[in-house]
């Protein structure tokens, strides 16, 4: 079971460049854990030190919101398109 | 308001769209527009929006124009290095349209003065570089219920909302919360590609205009970004937060918040 899940530019660091990475797992919760084998790193720029999304960051399973779905419990399965979109201030 | 010979010849090729025509015309020299930053996002918008004849622009900015602000900041000339960008703008502005009385505001906004700085505007524009800004524009509007256009930019990406106050999310129902500082780098640590700040300028002075026009579909509750690497634009969904602490059902916010009494912004 494959995913597409992309990369916002502030995160490629640690994906090493790459804005598109393909992972794995049952839900979100699952596909970040094992995200975060291949890019170590990652999951503390997702999650806070309580473990919560952070709410700077936001998850998008194809076009929705985890957060208006079940959260990191948003089963996914093998086509659908994951998004990190953070918050970005420039101007 | 009756447009001069002039006027009609200066606005012709948009005057004879459909959906515009003379009356549209004089809706836009009637309209009142405040862009919020003369830099990367407020340039384009602000000459295009200038160039349409928009009959009154407010531009607020504190900074003084920089050499390493020309790479995008197209309002902005050699010759005005040193010189305050609210000013450099209404030089510039009024050079391209005499139809705009162009507002400068030399300063920075907060808590104090942001409520009374938008409150005869008809729009506002978000071209500000910092989160504690976007965070207190979002919340000003919200609370006097003033439709905002949003944009921000990093490196290579944009993204672009509208937001109608009461109808559609407002920038909290999409990211409740700013960064912590030191988290997020903004632009003068990370770069950005000039022509970001053009695509996403001008998608942020399109919507102002079609908001003005009463014409087309808002990029409300909808988040468009832009990436330049690959050319691609997406839309993701913004479903308006019933609990947002600022536009909810039961918004707690009472007071505005100046987040850089506990976040250390780095000013320019």
């Amino acid at each position: 079971m494959c995913i597409c899940i992309r990369i916002p530019t502030p995160l490629q660091k640690i994906t090493k460049d790459k804005s598109e990475v393909m992972g794995k797992g049952k839900n979100i919760k699952e596909l970040i854990e094992n995200l975060e084998k291949d890019y170590p790193g990652i999951k503390e720029r997702l999650y806070d030190e309580k473990e919560n999304l952070r709410r700077f960051i936001n998850i998008y399973v194809n076009e929705e919101d985890i957060r208006f779905l079940k959260g990191d419990e948003t089963e996914i399965k093998d086509g659908d398109e994951i998004s990190i979109i953070p918050a970005i201030a420039g101007g | 308001m009756s447009l001069s010979n002039e006027q009609i010849e200066r606005y012709s090729r948009q005057i004879i769209l459909n959906n515009i025509g003379g009356k549209g015309q004089e809706k836009l020299l009637s309209s009142k527009v405040l862009i919020i930053g003369a830099g990367g996002l407020g340039s384009p918008a602000a000459l295009y929006l200038a160039a349409a004849g928009v009959g009154t622009i407010g531009i607020v900015d504190s900074d003084k124009v920089e050499l390493n602000n020309l790479q995008r900041q197209i309002l902005h000339s050699t010759k005005n290095v040193g010189k305050s960008k609210a000013e450099s703008a209404k030089e510039r502005i009024n050079n391209l349209n005499s139809d705009v009385n162009v507002i400068p505001y030399i300063l920075r906004l907060t808590s104090e003065n942001i409520l009374d700085i938008i409150k005869d505007y008809d729009i506002v524009i978000d071209g500000s570089d910092n989160f504690p800004t976007r965070y207190l524009v979002n919340d000003a509007c919200v609370i006097l219920k003033k439709p905002l256009s949003h944009g921000g930019i990093f490196k290579y990406d944009g993204q672009v909302m509208t937001i109608i106050p009461g109808e559609s999310a407002c920038y909290r129902c999409l990211f409740p919360q700013p960064p912590p500082p030191g988290l997020v780098p903004g632009c003068q640590e990370a770069g950005i590609l000039g022509v970001v700040a053009g695509i996403i300028g001008l998608m942020q002075a399109n919507e102002v205009l079609k908001y003005l026009l009463g014409i087309g579909e808002l990029l409300t509750s909808k988040l468009l970004i832009f990436n330049a690497i690959e050319s691609r634009f997406r839309i993701v969904k913004i479903p308006k937060n019933d609990n947002c602490f600022v536009c909810g059902k039961n918004p707690t916010l009472t007071k505005l918040i100046d987040y850089e009494e506990f976040c250390s912004v780095k000013k320019r």
